[in-house]
């Protein structure tokens, strides 16, 4: 299992043909407190670079754009009991959905653990 | 909660700033400064004004002086309050108005004795500062206190706090101010604020103003706040916020401000725009701001159009999650025909239909410290 990261603050974890995608620490950092989470629908067909989730916090609604495309698996239902899951634990049980990779080329692109946190220490 | 500035705008440093970074704050520009967005997170800091006392810096808010003779009737010619009547150490919350009636700003007023004293919003100082020099006649002075700092220290424990500095605080009541001294330093407190909580505003030195810090978050119940869980708490109070629930563009009937409108006042006219704001007040507005609460855990956000059925009648100007609500509420302006409390509407965001009801505000009940009736 490998994990990649983007530029605007996503992660998605490989496995095979599914990829599972969150926010970073970093991200949910900077958002602050997370009162709520929008979802894709199971079944829905995205590709990269979409809006495909949308974060909201006490200050503000952040998209959340899917680093690959694919089609949705399973969203995070934990998160509408407790979306602060995504503040506690965004690089595990914090994770958003569950992507089928239909171009896993599209991985080359992102940014390995520490190219992304060279990234984030530039910011 | 950004305010637009023009990019060439420089971004100014309080004289808290090194204060604020070394207590942990995340800075943003705001209103043309650099200032604390939040310290521990906003939900934590909302909650703690809540229960305990929250200080705040308000030191990018204008504080203005102006005296001379006939100050009170110069000031009512501006503002539709009757500070005529006002006594020594009593203040009112009030607004500067264009010649149309819309709202340049709303502001306080507090009879300091010599002066009144007035407490402007941040990010229209400047602007006020023009109007106020343009439109109060020459034998008027006003004096742009830019030398002082402003704390705001609010909270059910607010009282216990302060009163262990300047015992004196315990006399005031809500909407009430006095100069006072802590050891050396020369203070003035009005016991207000803007989160719908006991509290006090506490004009100080700027070259003070760490060292009364310093001494407020030294006590149990005292965590410095920022402007996050401020505009949350000022939401929840349904308090409204200028540049964003009230505009030039809106007027003090529309912004259901009237309570700020005197009884004098009502009768005599004599304020820009009386004939037609006293007209609006009769009749009633076309349209009002009013309160809502949202079904579901999803914000309406600034901006988000309001519908009744396939209508819409009218816009969110801000909301956001309530801690203490434990929900998403909004405020905005809906046709007058959909303003009572009870109505059922819709608010649009990202495309989905959310369920909202107009509900009275505020949203969690005022607990100011007014002096029981003898």
């Amino acid at each position: 299992m490998t994990t990649y990261f983007t530029k605007d603050h996503e992660w998605i974890s490989v496995d095979g043909p599914m990829g599972t995608v969150g926010i970073t620490d970093y991200a949910q950092e900077q958002l602050g407190d997370i009162t709520f989470v929008e979802l894709p629908g199971e079944g829905d067909s995205v590709s990269k670079g979409d809006s495909v989730s949308v974060v909201d916090s006490v200050k503000a609604a952040s998209d959340v754009y899917t680093p690959v495309s694919g089609e949705v698996r399973e969203a995070n239902g934990a998160l509408a009991d407790e979306p602060e899951l995504v503040n506690t634990k965004p690089e595990s049980d914090g994770w958003l959905f569950k992507v089928l990779l239909s171009d896993a080329s599209e991985l080359e692109g992102l940014m390995d653990e520490p190219a992304y946190k060279a990234y984030v220490d530039s910011l | 909660m950004s305010d637009t500035e023009a990019e060439i705008e420089t971004i100014e440093n309080l004289p808290l700033d090194e204060w604020h970074r070394a207590h942990g704050a995340r800075m943003v520009p705001f209103a043309g400064y650099s200032m604390p967005i939040q310290y521990e997170g906003i939900l934590a800091e909302h909650t703690w004004t809540r229960e305990n006392a929250g200080l705040f810096d308000v030191s990018h808010m204008g504080q203005l002086s102006v005296s001379g003779e006939g100050v009170a009737e110069a000031l009512e010619a501006l503002m539709p309050g009757d500070f005529s009547a006002l006594k020594t150490g009593r203040m009112r919350y009030s607004m500067l108005l264009d010649e149309d009636g819309g709202i340049l700003d709303d502001l306080m007023v507090t009879n300091a004795g010599d002066h009144y004293a007035l407490v402007v919003n941040g990010a229209v100082k400047w602007d006020d500062i023009g109007h106020l020099r343009e439109h109060l006649p020459d034998e008027i002075t006003l004096t742009h206190h830019d030398e002082q700092a402003l704390l705001a220290l609010q909270g059910p424990k607010a009282a216990d706090a302060l009163g262990r500095l300047v015992p004196l605080t315990n006399d005031l009541s809500f909407m009430q101010g006095t100069f006072a001294m802590w050891g050396d330093v020369p203070l003035y407190i009005t016991r207000s604020g803007y989160t719908g909580e006991d509290g006090f505003e506490i004009s100080v030195p700027a070259d003070k103003v760490a060292m009364l810090a310093d001494a407020l978050v030294a006590m149990d119940e005292v965590k410095p706040i920022g402007l996050g869980a401020r505009d949350s708490l000022r939401l929840e109070a349904g308090l409204p916020l200028y540049g964003h629930d009230i505009t030039e563009q809106t007027d003090p009937v529309s912004a259901d401000l009237t309570f700020a409108i005197s009884k004098k006042r009502r009768e005599q006219g004599g304020f820009p725009a009386a004939g037609k704001i006293l007209e609006t007040l009769a009749k009633g507005p076309s349209s009002k701001r009013v309160g809502m609460t949202i079904e579901g855990r999803m914000a309406a956000r600034e901006g988000a159009p309001i519908f009744a059925g396939d209508a819409r009648i009218g816009t969110v100007t801000s909301g956001g999650f309530a801690p203490t609500v434990g929900g998403p509420i909004a405020m905005g302006y809906v046709e007058a025909g959909h303003a009572l409390s009870g109505t059922k509407l819709q608010i649009e965001v990202r495309g989905k239909m959310l369920d909202a009801t107009v509900t009275d505000m505020p949203f969690v009940p005022h607990r100011y410290h007014r002096k029981k009736k003898a």
